[in-house]
């Protein structure tokens, strides 16, 4: 049988580099939109790429995107280096957040991220180690 | 996809291949092949960002010319209020529409008071909206082909309030039909159009079936006929009683609807890149808070338009003075205009339809497979975006060989490589 086909993009991701902050979460939706999927699911991968890779500019020192689309599914896999988060119950809550004042002056940190990505995601499971940096896996179906 | 009326041609007779018109163009839509630029119909968004690049006036407007209009028994000029700040700061409005009178229309009437009343229906709907914000400005035609092709989840937040062009052809062509009893298709309604995008908004009018406007003239095509007409009235007529009046004359700058509302959450967006940057943030769901973002192609607004004649910051300036001088005094009753918004008369019934970019391929494992070639060929090119193959960029010529629509041979960088020629000191080593 022939193996799924099967396209992946990788993309470097700068910590506090504004300048080219949302720039990898428009060229998944760019790619997403040639590919021909559906306008609801290109919306919601790029809701979600775009608050995972804020988050990455926000709060760590770099991290890397790892986008494969499928068929099937859309996964998205983002890991960074930074301070980890010291409990992801609390962080999945809406409004909690952890933003310093400087970065809820830019209009950022309501606390809506990481919930935000959940409710666009179908499977959404995030490991972090506090000091090491996180992971995060966003699958959604096609 | 079907035919699909563009506002700008390539003519080939006039394109000298020089390719100023391939990087110029946002949406990559232009190829150069055998010397001559050629338009991917189905990816251009009608910006006319081309025309203005070519050197060799080889990309052509599509707008009217005057022998398109003698079916008509009546005519009336329509000027964009844009045309309004193309002249000394002396000749004001009333002077031009009688200046257009002079130059052969058989009326001319004034834009800048169906603003207002567009305007008024904006608060109207604001007011008693509760829907996803913000709401977008349908008024650029560019501006709704983008959304057409590139953010068709954002259609609904274009507001459906008919464009002043359209509230006040409908009206003029009404009311001169009934005082000449002559049946509305006797009567032509010309535009005087800053920009060629707004021939798309005239033949395909995207909520409607048809337009009420007949057909549109370039500005820069009237001037110099209106400029000696123009010399010639200004002795006759004194400049007192202004009768163009009304905060729609600032519509023709950026920020003229914006400041022309009622609403205090409310901005305006100007340029290409910038209005795509704030459409991709909207799409993901910020600016929530904004009820209304007036969206325009031209950095300066519609005085910024191609077609224009005037260095668009000295017209800025001549519409603000004007709005300065005419502004503060309304044209329109609001309770009027309120009663007749109720009764729908300015609401754009339907849905505007997507019409996306075509998709690599209709069978979505397919697509995805010609993604990966894309990608894959994308990295063995230089990199460099030179253009000499005839696309804009490395990774549209990568799409072309994918798509076999040009040959890996194209590439001149490669070529020379192949050679055994020292390539260009550029790209990748």
């Amino acid at each position: 049988m022939q193996p799924e086909p099967l396209f992946t993009q990788r993309f470097e991701i700068e910590g506090k580099d504004f300048r080219n902050a949302g720039k990898a979460s428009a060229t998944v939706k760019t790619i997403l939109r040639e590919i021909g999927l559906p306008p609801a699911i290109v919306r919601r991968a790029a809701i979600a790429a775009y608050e995972a890779e804020m988050n990455v500019v926000l709060y760590a020192r770099k991290g890397t995107l790892e986008l494969k689309v499928s068929p099937s599914e859309i996964r998205m896999m983002f890991e960074d280096q930074g301070a980890g988060i010291a409990d992801i119950g609390l962080a999945m809550q809406e409004g909690y957040s952890t933003a310093s004042e400087e970065i809820r002056e830019m209009g950022f940190g309501a606390g809506m991220g990481l919930p935000n990505i959940k409710k666009n995601s179908d499977l959404f499971r995030i490991d972090s180690s506090v000091g090491r940096g996180t992971v995060l896996d966003i699958t959604i179906r096609v | 996809m079907g035919e699909y009326f563009h506002s700008v041609r390539v003519n080939e007779a006039l394109c000298d291949g020089r390719m100023a018109c391939l990087k110029s163009c946002p949406a990559e839509a232009i190829r150069v092949r055998n010397g001559k630029a050629a338009i991917i119909e189905d990816r251009c968004i009608d910006c006319g960002e081309c025309a203005r690049a070519c050197q060799r006036d080889a990309i052509v407007p599509q707008t009217s010319s005057f022998t398109d209009f003698a079916r008509f028994k009546y005519t009336i000029a329509l000027p964009s209020p844009v045309l309004y700040g193309q002249f000394r700061k002396e000749v004001l409005p009333r002077i031009i529409l009688a200046g257009l009178r002079k130059i052969g229309f058989d009326d001319s009437c004034d834009v800048a008071c169906a603003s207002e009343a567009a305007s008024i229906a904006i608060d109207e709907f604001l007011a008693s909206y509760h829907g996803p914000l913000p709401l977008l400005s349908p008024f650029c035609p560019t501006v709704v082909r983008l959304i057409q092709a590139r953010f068709s989840n954002l259609i609904d937040h274009l507001i459906p309030i008919d464009s002043p062009m359209e509230i006040a052809a409908r009206e003029v062509k009404n009311r001169k039909a009934k005082e000449l009893g002559l049946r509305r298709d006797q009567i032509g309604v010309i535009y005087l159009t800053p920009c060629p995008p707004k021939m798309v908004a005239i033949k395909y009018p995207p909520r409607k079936r048809y337009s009420h406007v007949d057909g549109a003239i370039a500005i820069s095509d009237i001037y110099l006929p209106l400029l000696s007409a123009i010399a010639e009235l200004n002795a006759e007529l004194p400049n007192d009683n202004e009768p163009v009046r009304g905060i729609g004359l600032g519509w023709p700058v950026l920020g003229g609807q914006v400041s022309s509302l009622r609403s205090e959450s409310s901005l305006a967006v100007g340029g290409l890149g910038d209005v795509e940057r704030i459409l991709e943030e909207i799409e993901n769901g910020k600016l929530g808070d904004v009820q209304y973002v007036e969206c325009q192609a031209c950095p300066q607004g519609c005085c910024g338009g191609s077609l224009t004649v005037e260095n668009p910051y000295f017209a800025r300036s001549k519409i603000l003075s004007l709005v300065a001088r005419f502004g503060s005094t309304p044209c329109q009753n609001r309770d009027k205009i309120r009663d007749l918004y109720q009764k729908n008369y300015f609401s754009l019934p339907g849905r505007i339809a997507s019409r996306p970019f075509a998709p690599l391929d209709k069978d979505i494992s397919k697509a995805i497979e010609k993604k990966r070639l894309i990608q894959e060929r994308w990295e063995t090119l230089p990199q460099i975006d030179c253009g000499a193959c005839g696309a804009p960029t490395c990774r549209s010529f990568a799409e072309d060989v994918v798509m076999e629509r040009a040959a890996l041979e194209e590439c001149v960088v490669l070529a020379t490589r192949r050679v055994g020629l020292s390539p260009p000191k550029v790209g990748l080593a």
